[in-house]
């Protein structure tokens, strides 16, 4: 879901304007500037293409920000009921079943999330790449026909999930089209591709995100946003842990 | 002559009562020693069949390669219609289904909040069926600390170890928190039903124990498992047997290119118990036929002495006009009865002890406390036919060539000096 806000954030900052002669780190300031919404509603559902079929699982999630976040997923009826509350740092989950919160937290993180190419650290991780990577204009590719700069992260702390990240963003929207995750060793770890860019509220969004951990086999997982609102009001004990067991 | 020789050897104790008595010792010890090494390589091969791999077991393409992992995701389903082929085409062998599965055990307090949590290694067997033999395979009864073992769904067995780490009661819920057969994060209650504790570090450090329906469920499992064991009904490994069995499954249910296709694979594919099949094959023959070498060595060399001490007897003999090749023969045929007697006395004391040793064992549990290793704790011997002959050829024989050898000397005597000899 983290990874997932980074690339919303990334997103919804369509900019205009002169921007060839931006360098690296100008160009995710400026996306760091533009990260226009408060919070956000969306529904979605997650299509994973694991080895052994398909399974769509369906969610709503409220975000306030880049740090608190709920989700509740609505199908299939094994997951449905299972609620997340992301506060900061911190993740929580409740399972109906069981009627249990547990904080998600150590080697937890690194499982996926309801089976898909994302892990909980992928939803965990902090958007603000500027202080984390060194970013650098490595050149320019065309994808799916849009014009896109290629961008090199490279991290200069420890505490990060990836060391190297190459990011495609659309030159004119500012909308990122792909991004691929390296570990230290020049291993590629994840792929993201987005596409079915919209213009919803003014902004350029991709609505269907392909996720692919590198190194799992199957088709990857697809998320498809069905529906997404900016700047709505969100009632304040959603972001509790009590709204869970609600 | 036979019988003349034979009243000779029963009546005259000072030529016969020694060597028979190192005979009878040597062979004893050959099959007991032979008998108890094969029991205890058996019996190692057996443990590790019944906890961990089956004299077969079916899997899917993709779990055996990634076999060390326990990849769910990859396990085996609709199982029942597998077992019911299985259970059609070798009626020799019974089957159990059993799930390994990794997770966190979380122990909530009064709130519902997480009290204490640790990393858990879980097994899924059949606990509840009527006539389920896994509760013997894995040794529950014995092993149970404190606590029953679980007599309904949702209870578990915990190693005693982590049920102290964690802080809980019996009685108390704990969650299982685990990955489902899809990947998905997986939250499931259990009830805390008894302890165990199996004697080995690794096993007594964070093992959860559970009724294979309730971890199906649990994992979002149903009618699939990750491993599929299959035991000789007589609980007894036979490769050939197995060998047989495996290849037949395999060219009617296995599909190479179909990474879930279930594959039948021997005790011996599996947690380098190859290597170890082998060396206790090769060790169980080493160790016999050194065991064997030395005993024939020291009834040989009893053969020869008793030939060297009758030097005079035969001098006697000689000189009152036996002939050399007479003479010879009747030391042959005596040494001969020796070694039958001894090699029979021998044999049947060894197998008589080993077969004592086969039913009864020999309870190493006391001194198994702190082992690190799972380990059977009572060793048993085991009697083959090979017990039946391999004390007994070289009893027989060492004693026989023995004497041939001392005998040749009697060739080398001269009869003009025979006097002379007795004299001195």
């Amino acid at each position: 879901m983290k990874q997932l806000s980074i690339l919303l954030f990334l997103i919804i900052t369509s900019l205009t304007g002169s921007s060839q002669n931006l360098t690296g780190d100008q160009i995710i300031e400026k996306v760091d500037q533009n990260m226009s919404s408060e919070n956000q509603v969306f529904t979605s559902k997650m299509i994973v293409h694991g080895r052994r079929g398909d399974r769509t699982i369906g969610s709503k999630t409220y975000a306030v920000g880049e740090k608190k976040a709920f989700t509740e997923y609505l199908y299939p009826e094994r997951e449905a009921g299972t609620k997340m509350l992301k506060l900061e740092d911190k993740l929580w989950i409740y399972s109906p079943s069981t009627d249990r919160t547990i904080q998600i937290a150590g080697h937890m993180l690194r499982q996926s999330v309801m089976g898909s190419d994302m892990s909980y650290e992928d939803m965990m991780e902090d958007a603000t790449l500027r202080d984390k990577y060194n970013t650098e204009i490595i050149g320019s590719e065309t994808i799916n026909g849009r014009n896109c700069w290629v961008l090199s992260l490279t991290a200069v702390v420890e505490d990060v999930n990836y060391y190297k990240r190459k990011v495609w963003i659309d030159k004119e929207r500012y909308v990122p089209l792909k991004e691929e995750l390296f570990a230290k060793s020049g291993t590629l770890l994840k792929r993201t591709e987005l596409s079915n860019v919209k213009e919803i509220e003014g902004r350029w969004f991709p609505t269907r995100i392909v996720f692919k951990d590198m190194l799992k086999k199957g088709e990857g997982t697809e998320f498809i946003i069905e529906d997404i609102k900016f700047n709505v009001d969100i009632p304040k004990y959603l972001m509790t842990k009590a709204s869970l067991r609600k | 002559m036979i019988k003349f020789l034979l009243k000779g050897v029963l009546r005259d104790k000072n030529k016969s009562l020694l060597p028979i008595f190192v005979v009878t010792l040597g062979v004893f010890l050959t099959v007991l020693f032979h008998s108890w090494m094969t029991g205890i390589l058996e019996q190692s091969i057996e443990f590790n069949a019944q906890f961990s791999t089956g004299h077969v077991k079916v899997v899917t393409n993709a779990y055996f390669e990634n076999k060390d992992q326990k990849p769910n995701d990859l396990a085996l389903i609709n199982v029942e219609e597998i077992k019911k082929k299985l259970k059609n085409d070798y009626p020799e062998m019974v089957w159990a289904e059993r799930i390994l599965f990794g997770g966190l055990i979380d122990a909530p307090d009064e709130k519902g909040e997480t009290k204490a949590q640790g990393p858990a290694a879980g097994f899924g067997i059949d606990m509840l069926s009527e006539g389920s033999k896994e509760i013997d395979r894995f040794n529950l009864e014995k092993s149970l600390k404190t606590g029953s073992l679980p007599n309904k769904r949702n209870e578990i067995l915990i190693s005693h170890d982590f049920f102290q780490k964690l802080g809980i009661k019996l009685g108390d819920p704990v969650t299982l928190i685990s990955s489902t057969m899809y990947g998905g994060m997986a939250f499931y209650n259990f009830t805390v039903a008894g302890t165990v504790e199996f004697g080995s570090a690794a096993m007594d450090r964070g093992s959860i124990i559970a009724d294979i329906q309730d971890v199906r469920q649990a994992l979002n499992m149903e009618d699939a498992t990750g491993e599929l064991l299959g035991f000789f009904k007589n609980d007894y490994f036979d490769q050939e047997k197995a060998d047989r069995i495996i290849a037949d499954f395999n060219s009617k249910y296995n599909d190479p290119e179909d990474e879930f296709s279930p594959l039948m694979v021997s005790l011996r594919d599996q947690s380098n118990m190859a290597m170890f099949v082998d060396f206790a094959d090769a060790m169980g023959g080493v160790i016999s036929a050194i065991f064997i070498i030395a005993m024939s060595l020291v009834l040989w060399n009893a053969g020869l002495l008793g030939g060297l001490r009758r030097y005079g007897e035969f001098g006697v003999r000689l000189a009152i006009g036996e002939e050399k090749n007479h003479l010879y023969k009747t030391l042959i045929y005596e040494s001969l009865i020796v070694g039958i007697i001894g090699s029979v006395i021998g044999s049947v004391a060894g197998i008589g002890l080993s077969v004592y040793l086969e039913n009864h064992g020999f309870d190493t549990s006391g001194m198994m406390k702190d082992a690190t290793i799972m380990m059977p704790t009572v060793f048993k011997a085991k009697v083959t036919t090979a017990s039946y002959y391999l004390g007994f050829i070289p009893g027989v024989l060492s004693t026989t060539i023995g004497s041939m050898l001392a005998g040749i000397g009697i060739y080398k005597r001269q009869t003009a000096q025979l006097f002379k000899q007795l004299e001195t």
